[in-house]
């Protein structure tokens, strides 16, 4: 089990701020293609990759970064701080 | 000794600067900045909703700080960082650092600017009379990072 969050623009399009998930994914990519074939929602939301960008465990990463002893992904927009 | 803070509530920027200065006799200089909610042309905005990262934005801002302690000769350094709504001309951010000299205060004081506008987890959407918009991340301020590395 996996829990997955959102912020900003990709929480409102997702329509949710969290969710726990059962995959086989073993990179955050493959775990995105996933997500994409669920629902509509979820593609949208995922439809331009580099507007995107993920932490694991609260730290900055990619999309290749293998997720197997990742316990939480969050994906959300470029951060606009300061 | 380096102080992190994130919160909704106000703050009032003079007091802390005072007590981050207060007693510090073996430093020469204090650098400030705070950052205030700019309101849009003709009073558009009507107030900027700041989101955030619970679990990493604390992390995330003690990291940088860190890196400036590590980068530059600091004595001290302070962020306060606010989420929630705000309203236009309110304090949403405050970054301090206090050095023997006044070159690493100020170098430091930008670096921290610099990486808190596109490192720490913190997004704003704007709301206007029009409806309400997310602020796009800015390439200038990406590339404003570069300089630093």
């Amino acid at each position: 089990m996996i829990d997955i969050v959102y912020f900003a623009w990709l929480r409102e399009r997702i329509g949710l701020p969290r969710e726990r998930i059962e995959t086989d994914a073993t990179t955050v990519g493959a775990l995105v293609e996933e997500l994409r074939g669920r629902e509509e929602r979820y593609a949208l939301a995922f439809s331009d990759l580099s507007a995107i960008r993920v932490a694991l465990d609260q730290e900055l990463s990619d999309f290749d970064a293998p997720i197997a002893t990742v316990r939480e992904i969050a994906f959300f927009p470029p951060m606009t701080g300061g | 000794m380096t102080e992190v803070r994130v919160q909704e509530a106000p703050f009032d920027a003079g007091a802390e600067l005072n007590r981050f200065s207060a007693g510090r006799s073996d430093l020469g200089a204090v650098v400030s900045f705070t950052g205030l909610v700019r309101g849009g042309p003709d009073g558009a905005l009507i107030r900027m909703e700041i989101e955030h990262y619970p679990a990493m934005t604390g992390p995330a801002i003690e990291a940088i700080v860190s890196e400036a302690m590590q980068r530059w000769s600091l004595g001290d350094a302070l962020v306060i960082h606010r989420f929630g709504p705000l309203e236009p001309g309110t304090q949403i951010m405050m970054v301090a650092t206090a050095a023997r000299h006044r070159a690493d205060a100020f170098a430091a004081a930008e670096f921290l600017m610099d990486y808190l506008k596109s490192r720490a987890p913190f997004w704003k959407k704007e709301i206007t009379r029009e409806g309400a918009a997310w602020v796009e991340a800015r390439a200038e301020d990406e590339d404003a990072l570069s300089r630093w590395r």
